[in-house]
């Protein structure tokens, strides 16, 4: 509730932030901070480079389904760029950049100093470079890396796969560990260092949905771990889980595999429904609508994301009733979802509404994320997924969701707090035609797809049939002008560590409202040593 | 603040709890799985024991029909086919139906049939009292042998189904077999005079 931040910053802190010690100099800085802004900073980047990694792969996929036939890559190669895209994306980009808003935020939105965990804060974001550099390097060793999709199916990655597996299998544990040290670590800051008079239901809402998000990691990144060890032992040391000559049985890993994997989506877009609610009010100068119902339907989509995982696997077999379940449970979620969407539009409804660019990303998530929830909605209806079920349609589904959806947001929380944490205002020319070459060319890109997914092409196939040549051409084009509208970014966000562009107040939007907007532009390197007092 | 470091370490220690036994549930979803099958039989997978007929339940009002189908994994040389496609049985009654298996392979094979009930829930009301997938069986180069399969459809099986598959894939395991000698084919023919 952001009437929670009518707050007393004692006058004695800015003094004392003053005569205290600045960041130290040189690479050593980055090495052993322990400073909640540089672990944020360094997140953000790590994520935003594995984002242009991940989008190269994106471009090599793109350009060899430009044509019908094979002429750029052969088949095995495609598959490790579908897989390696995917993982990459997941686990390289969209989640550390949501960890990195984390650490840069939650300390300043609660008032802390610091997280509650500083050490481990550094050797959870320390041990991702090396995560990532073994499976990339994974791409190069003989038989190539993984090629059977980020959701590794038993028996492709048992039975079919290349000796890299066990590559691929070392890096996702180390991405787990780093994620769970990461959430474990939202955890305790936000349960034990709130400033006096921050209640639980004063929490601004990011904070609300990342300690949502923390619990489903701590929840569900262990049980991935779980998998990818029986992948690995499957694969080399004899065991059976997945092996039905064995006794096991491969759509169990269907079924692990989903139970970690649906709330995953969920940890992918959670934070970015906390964002758009800082952002929305923000810009329509009016609180939020409906703050207590946001929390509760930010709960209860993570509950129900724990009794949905079968409606990726109605296509394995199972029962009617199991099926009839899973769909009314998917079914259900819409109805949280749908509170969120009809509270940012309350909040937006007879607003003072400006349109600056964290707000333009903002209501562009808002209706492209709905689409892609829409979409979700036809899937989760068990007979037409039968015809659906992985084709184009689902990629066009996910990518939704995940690209106008998670990855908008957090553009938006780039664009609406970079001038806080650099002191100046980022280029804005750059900023809209960033904002409007991606908004016209993500659609250009994935749009189509629901139309070639209907009409029946597969996913995850580098040929395709002559009549959907003319969309997958148009797909292209769209997938190469949102790659090189990044570049865009990339150059804004350069210009702004730069510290180049106008200076900014400390509020930076007229109508900011949270602790965050009280401290200086840019903020300093320690804030909140001694902690403001909520009213 | 008002929070000491030894706060931090109560609650960290819980949540590190709280990640291990997950880590634990999801190995403990395996055995889960398996019950949680057996149970309601909706994965198609057949009891792996003998089970025993009690006579006088035969059902003559019902006809069901049992087809079979035979396929080896990828890898595996058998032949294997069954003696017949599909027969008409009566809920209650005992049939016996042979299959043939043979290894063309220069080489000792160790197999494993694994069976799969479709739809699922027929899978709880069939019955073996004997079957050749209960065991490996193994066969020497060029052995062949027909091997029985007896079983009773149980008269509890609901009404809506009346026709079921059984299928059965056979499986190379000679791998993580144990040693040939000990898994003398009970079924085993001599290999016919002539062939190689």
């Amino acid at each position: 509730m952001t009437k929670a931040t009518e707050t007393l910053v004692p006058d004695h802190a800015s003094a004392h932030q003053d005569h205290h010690h600045g960041a130290p100099k040189g690479i050593m800085r980055w090495l052993l901070t322990t400073n909640h802004k540089d672990i944020g900073t360094l997140y953000l980047w790590f994520a935003f480079i594995m984002f242009l990694v991940g989008g190269a792969m994106a471009m090599v996929i793109r350009a060899e389904l430009f044509q019908p036939g094979l002429q750029i890559v052969d088949p095995n190669f495609f598959n490790q760029m579908t897989t390696v895209h995917g993982l990459i994306m997941v686990f390289g980009a969209v989640m550390p950049a949501f960890t990195g808003l984390a650490n840069w935020l939650i300390p300043m939105m609660i008032g802390a100093p610091d997280m509650a965990l500083p050490r481990m804060n550094n050797w959870s974001f320390w041990i991702l470079p090396f995560a990532f550099a073994i499976l990339l390097g994974s791409l190069f060793v003989e038989g190539g890396g993984p090629a059977f999709g980020w959701t590794f199916y038993a028996p492709l990655s048992t039975t079919y796969s290349s000796d890299s597996t066990a590559l691929f299998v070392f890096s996702v544990h180390i991405m787990g560990i780093s994620s769970i040290m990461g959430a474990i670590n939202v955890i305790v800051t936000i349960f034990n260092m709130r400033a006096p008079g921050m209640s639980w239901m004063k929490m601004p809402l990011f904070v609300w949905t990342w300690l949502i998000t923390a619990f489903l990691l701590i929840a569900v990144m262990p049980v991935l771990a779980g998998a990818v060890t029986m992948v690995l032992t499957d694969k080399f040391f004899g065991t059976s889980f997945f092996d039905a000559a064995g006794g096991g049985d491969p759509v169990m890993f269907q079924h692990i595999f989903w139970f970690f994997g649906h709330p995953e989506v969920y940890i992918m877009i959670l934070p970015a429904f906390g964002i758009i609610s800082q952002i929305v009010p923000t810009f329509a100068r009016k609180p939020l609508f409906g703050y207590a119902s946001m929390v509760y339907a930010t709960a209860s989509i993570a509950l129900l994301s724990f009794i949905v995982w079968a409606h990726h696997m109605f296509t394995t077999g199972m029962p009617v009733f199991a099926e009839m379940f899973f769909m009314f449970a998917t079914m259900l979620i819409s109805v949280p979802t749908g509170v969120k969407v009809f509270n940012w539009v309350a909040t937006m409804w007879r607003g003072a509404m400006t349109f600056e660019i964290p707000m333009l990303f903002a209501l562009a998530f808002i209706v492209l994320f709905t689409i892609g929830g829409l979409s979700g909605l036809m899937l989760a209806i068990t007979p037409v997924d039968f015809q659906y079920h992985d084709t184009y349609f689902v990629v066009a589904h996910f990518h939704y969701v995940l690209v106008t959806g998670a990855v908008f947001s957090i553009m938006a929380a780039v664009y609406y707090w970079l001038p806080k944490w650099t002191g100046k205002m980022f280029n804005i020319t750059l900023a809209k035609w960033h904002f409007w070459c991606s908004l016209i060319s993500v659609n250009v890109l994935f749009f189509p797809m629901h139309f070639v997914g209907l009409a029946g092409m597969p996913r995850r196939i580098p040929d395709y049939s002559l009549q959907f040549a003319d969309y997958n051409q148009w797909i292209s084009i769209g997938g190469f002008a949102f790659g090189l509208s990044q570049l865009i970014f990339l150059t804004l966000v350069i210009k702004a560590c730069k510290k180049q562009g106008e200076p900014v107040s400390d509020r930076v939007w007229e109508g900011a409202q949270g602790l965050e907007w009280e401290i200086p532009s840019p903020a300093p390197y320690h804030t909140f040593e001694t902690p403001p007092v909520v009213k | 603040m008002a929070t000491s470091s030894a706060q931090h370490r109560k609650l960290t220690l819980r949540l590190v709890i709280i990640v291990i036994g997950m880590f634990g549930f999801g190995f403990a979803l395996v055995p889960l799985y398996d019950v949680f099958c057996d149970i309601t039989g909706i994965n198609g997978k057949t009891q792996n024991s003998a089970a025993v007929w009690q006579s006088g339940q035969i059902d003559n009002s019902r006809s069901i029909t049992v087809e079979f189908i035979t396929r080896t994994n990828s890898g595996m040389s058998w032949e294997f086919t069954a003696q017949t496609q599909r027969i008409s049985v009566h809920p209650g009654e005992v049939n016996t139906v042979s299959f043939y298996v043979r290894n063309p392979a220069r080489n000792n094979i160790i197999a494993q049939a694994i069976p799969s009930v479709s739809p699922g829930q027929a899978a709880l009301y069939l019955n073996k009292t004997e079957c050749f997938c209960f065991n490996q069986q193994a066969l020497q180069a060029g052995q062949e042998a027909w091997m029985p399969m007896s079983f009773y459809v149980d008269p509890d099986l609901p009404e809506d189904i009346t026709y079921f598959t059984l299928q059965y894939t056979l499986y190379d395991v000679t791998d993580r077999a144990a040693d040939l000698t000990d898994n003398e084919n009970p079924f085993l023919r001599q290999p016919v005079s002539g062939s190689r």
